[in-house]
């Protein structure tokens, strides 16, 4: 095999814009779980659900991405159900029951996947939009326009999470939560109102993420399966709670996948995600950045 | 004569924060030792240190003239050094006769028989014999702590640690603890005790250390202790 | 005794009832029920008393099926030998990963052996020696007499390894293994202390956990005359494995019994009246009802109707 150095470069390029949108797709669970210790494996699946909603609210003639950002109020909501439920049924119980939190999500997870199988079927969905199908040319390169848009709302979606949590107060709240809980109740602060409302925002953010999910290709109700892997990877490599370094850990993952589909082939490309994350636990566990 | 255990420089951080700074000290055998210090002042992280629960980024901890350094905590047990935990971790799921069943079968390597007589023997001694059936999640905080000091007894250790064990017991309880300790030091036992109650540690210690902010700031006997400047500040915050 | 008495007795059942003239669909859904016995015992073992839950069922399960069919395929091995083979083979699995993971808390524990299956259902799908992703179809021998056919002939063989299974975790409950498994979910750092050696007890339950998985696995291709990725690595072998013994109970050897008997049987009927989908629906729900609201399983609701009534 060898490895021409165009196609080498035609790798990272493709790499760095999925990278990106790993990113994007993972930053909810950084804050979910890197920050807030949800162990939220239906992060995922929730994605998959703001996919499936996507695709039923552009149906009716909407812009993907701005179906995506109309679901958003909605996936807020949903969040704090969620957390709350979480909460009241795990977290107050103590850390015994922190295990059975986690087989709960994993329920979950798979309830939302059936549900979609019969809402929807096991076929694929997709949705249409002018810049789905066209590419952009550079030189020699090709690079999809919906790569493009996906790569640009990533990088809003990053940069907004970052400075909302390091400039807002109710960003630095949480902040805050996840390294100190008794002193900010000392504060005053409620922490877990403040957990709750993160944990809408990192929902609210899946919707989007959804929607950039199935603009980058077709969904099917089992995909979340895949993103578990990629999700969790980003999120750990990047380091619990660093918003910065989901970026830097979603490039690295999108790099090294698009490497291994354009020179293996697509059968190998669901190892790297998995592979990758083993190799982060058992080498470096607290990531690039962690706390 | 060879020191039971010697801390020597030892070190922690724990992220940005230093823990313990450069702690050295040594341990006589059949010594009772005090340690003092106010909350924060690092006491539980060195005792973690020690016990293997923590390991220390530098420094070395020898006991009776072996490194410790690299070896597990349940090593450094089998090895003679016994602890029981600030906060007290019963083995929630098991009756209180059964939470010390563990150390007999895992230190001692006791058949059941044997070590359930065993066991009765030390809650005889402690007062807890009466609730040997009882579920440990159902123990009162008391009651608790006492199983906490039963569970490093039956470890049979050369080196035992008692961490703040009287913490919230009765001036009665208290003595009855005192005088469990003391009848384990004279039957041999070297007896590390860290304490608030202060009567406690001055009744107790032959040498008191008190840490502050994770250094040392002062060793001596337990008047000297007292009377110092520098202790009654860490104290009281001058 | 009173233990063995009855196990033997079930074994003599089930072999009694393999020559009889029973319908033979009893025989499939039955052989799937036991492998779930089999799962669920094996899991509790490490997620139960250990308490370190884990996901990780699919990877050991899919393993032994293709030990076994590497070995019927390249040297035409016995059933009975591919059932060793992938017991050892995925109880070899089971410690690596334990060495790899076990030092990892709670949650990354069990989102690494989520990533253990993937990598697994990866390598098969790219080796053209076992069918790659479109699998292989298997040409069985003939069946052994007394057997009427394959399906009853593995009736019994599973039913003879639920058996072993049950025994094996029922011995280890009770021993002193038992406890120090215990002391290390109760509270691993006071177990550490009390002279446990938490990480080879550990990697103990790991091992045997993913050795008795893999010899559930072991007999599937023979019982479908088919082996393929996408089914032996199917995550709903972890979240059924994981389910039943939150359902049964997780205290006792024989809560993932009940649990995989009752859920295993649910299953059954669900998948044969209304779907496969509904099926995963049901264990789901059931997961999640049990751990939000009868977190000691069916024993525990069991057991707090007794004490009511005293």
């Amino acid at each position: 095999m060898i490895i021409s150095l165009d196609l080498l470069f035609e790798a990272v390029l493709f790499g760095v814009l999925l990278g990106c949108f790993y990113a994007a797709v993972s930053i909810g669970l950084s804050v979910s779980f890197g920050l807030l210790d949800v162990p939220h494996v239906a992060h995922p699946a929730v994605m998959v659900l703001g996919s499936y909603c996507t695709y039923l609210v552009a149906g009716y003639g909407l812009d993907p991405i701005l179906a995506g950002v109309v679901l958003m109020p909605a996936f807020f909501v949903l969040g704090i159900l969620i957390y709350r439920f979480y909460y009241e049924a795990f977290e107050r119980r103590g850390s015994e029951a922190g295990v059975r939190g986690l087989a709960f999500f994993f329920g979950l997870a798979f309830i939302i996947e059936v549900g979609l199988i019969l809402g929807f079927g096991v076929d694929q969905r997709s949705v249409e939009a002018a810049y789905i199908g066209s590419s952009l040319r550079l030189g020699d390169y090709r690079i999809p326009y919906r790569m493009l848009v996906a790569f640009g709302v990533a990088l809003v979606l990053t940069f907004a999470l970052t400075l909302y949590l390091s400039r807002t107060f109710t960003g630095r709240a949480i902040k805050a939560v996840a390294q100190d809980e008794p002193a900010l109740r000392l504060m005053g602060a409620n922490p877990v109102r403040i957990k709750q409302w993160a944990f809408g925002i990192a929902t609210g953010v899946s919707a989007l993420a959804g929607a950039m999910l199935i603009i980058v290709g077709p969904v099917e109700p089992a995909i979340d399966r895949l993103y578990i892997g990629r999700t969790f990877a980003v999120v750990v490599l990047a380091g619990l709670g660093s918003m910065t370094g989901t970026l830097a850990a979603g490039l690295i993952l999108g790099v090294a996948e698009s490497i291994v589909l354009m020179f293996f082939g697509a059968s190998w490309a669901p190892a790297v995600a998995f592979g990758l994350l083993l190799l982060v636990l058992g080498i470096r566990p607290q990531g690039l950045f962690g706390r | 004569m060879k020191p039971l255990l010697e801390v020597r420089s030892v070190s922690k951080h724990f992220g940005g924060f230093t823990a313990l700074s450069e702690v050295s000290l040594e341990i006589a055998p059949g010594e009772r030792f005090g340690l003092i210090g106010p909350n924060g002042s690092g006491k539980t992280t060195l005792i973690n240190c020690i016990s293997g629960t923590l390991r220390n980024e530098s420094g070395s901890i020898v006991f009776d003239g072996e490194e410790l350094s690299g070896l597990p905590a349940y090593q450094r047990t089998r090895r003679g050094i016994a602890r029981s935990f600030q906060v007290p971790r019963p083995f929630a799921s098991m009756s209180v006769l059964e939470n010390l069943l563990v150390p007999y079968e895992y230190v001692e390597h006791l058949k059941q028989a044997d070590a359930g007589k065993q066991a009765m023997d030390i809650l005889r001694r402690i007062g807890l014999e009466d609730k040997a059936g009882t579920p440990s999640n159902q123990l009162s905080q008391v009651e608790l702590r006492k199983l906490e000091l039963a569970r490093a007894m039956a470890a049979r250790p050369r080196l035992l640690i008692s961490d703040e064990a009287m913490a919230g017991l009765s001036g009665s309880e208290v003595d009855e603890v005192l005088k469990i300790l003391f009848e384990l030091n004279a039957a041999g036992i070297t007896v590390i005790m860290i304490e608030h109650i202060m009567h406690a540690v001055m009744r107790f210690s032959q040498r008191v250390v008190c840490l502050d902010a994770g250094r040392i700031i002062c060793e001596g006997t337990p008047e000297s202790i007292v009377a110092n400047g520098d202790v009654q500040r860490a104290y009281l915050g001058a | 005794m009173k233990y063995w008495i009855p196990a033997v007795l079930l074994v003599a059942l089930a072999a009694w009832l393999a020559l009889s003239g029973v319908n033979e669909y009893f025989f499939y859904a039955a052989y799937v029920v036991l492998t779930f016995v089999v799962l669920a015992t094996a899991w509790n073992i490490l997620g139960g008393y250990a308490g370190y839950v884990n996901f990780g069922t699919a990877a050991f399960f899919g393993l032994g099926a293709y030990t076994a069919t590497v070995l019927f395929k390249w040297l035409g091995a016995p059933l009975a030998v591919q059932i060793a083979a992938g017991a050892a083979v995925s109880g070899m699995l089971g410690f690596g990963v334990g060495l790899l993971t076990l030092r990892l808390r709670g949650i990354f524990f069990a989102i690494a052996t989520v990533a253990v299956i993937f990598i697994m259902e990866t390598l098969m799908i790219n080796w053209r020696y076992v069918g790659g992703a479109t699998g292989l179809q298997l040409l069985r021998p003939e069946v052994t007499a007394p057997f009427e056919s394959y399906t009853r002939m593995l009736f019994v063989v599973m039913a003879l390894l639920a058996v072993a299974a049950v025994s094996v975790a029922r011995y280890i409950q009770i021993s002193w293994i038992g406890r120090g498994l215990r002391a290390i979910r109760d509270s691993e750092e006071a177990a550490e202390c009390c002279g446990v050696p938490t990480l080879k007890l550990k990697l103990f339950a790991c091992t045997v956990s993913g050795a008795l998985m893999g010899a559930a696995g072991a007999p599937m291709p023979m019982y479908l005359s088919f082996i393929e990725p996408a089914s032996s690595f199917n995550l709903t072998y972890s979240v059924s494995a994981l389910a039943m013994p939150m359902i049964g109970g997780t205290a006792h050897w024989i809560g993932p019994v009940i649990g995989a008997l009752l859920l295993g049987s649910i299953q059954q009927v669900v998948t044969v009246t209304i779907s496969n989908e509904i099926n995963v629906l049901v264990v789901g729900v059931l997961l999640v009802l049990f751990v939000v609201a009868a977190p000691d399983g069916v024993l525990g609701l069991f057991r707090r109707g007794v004490s009511r009534r005293k």
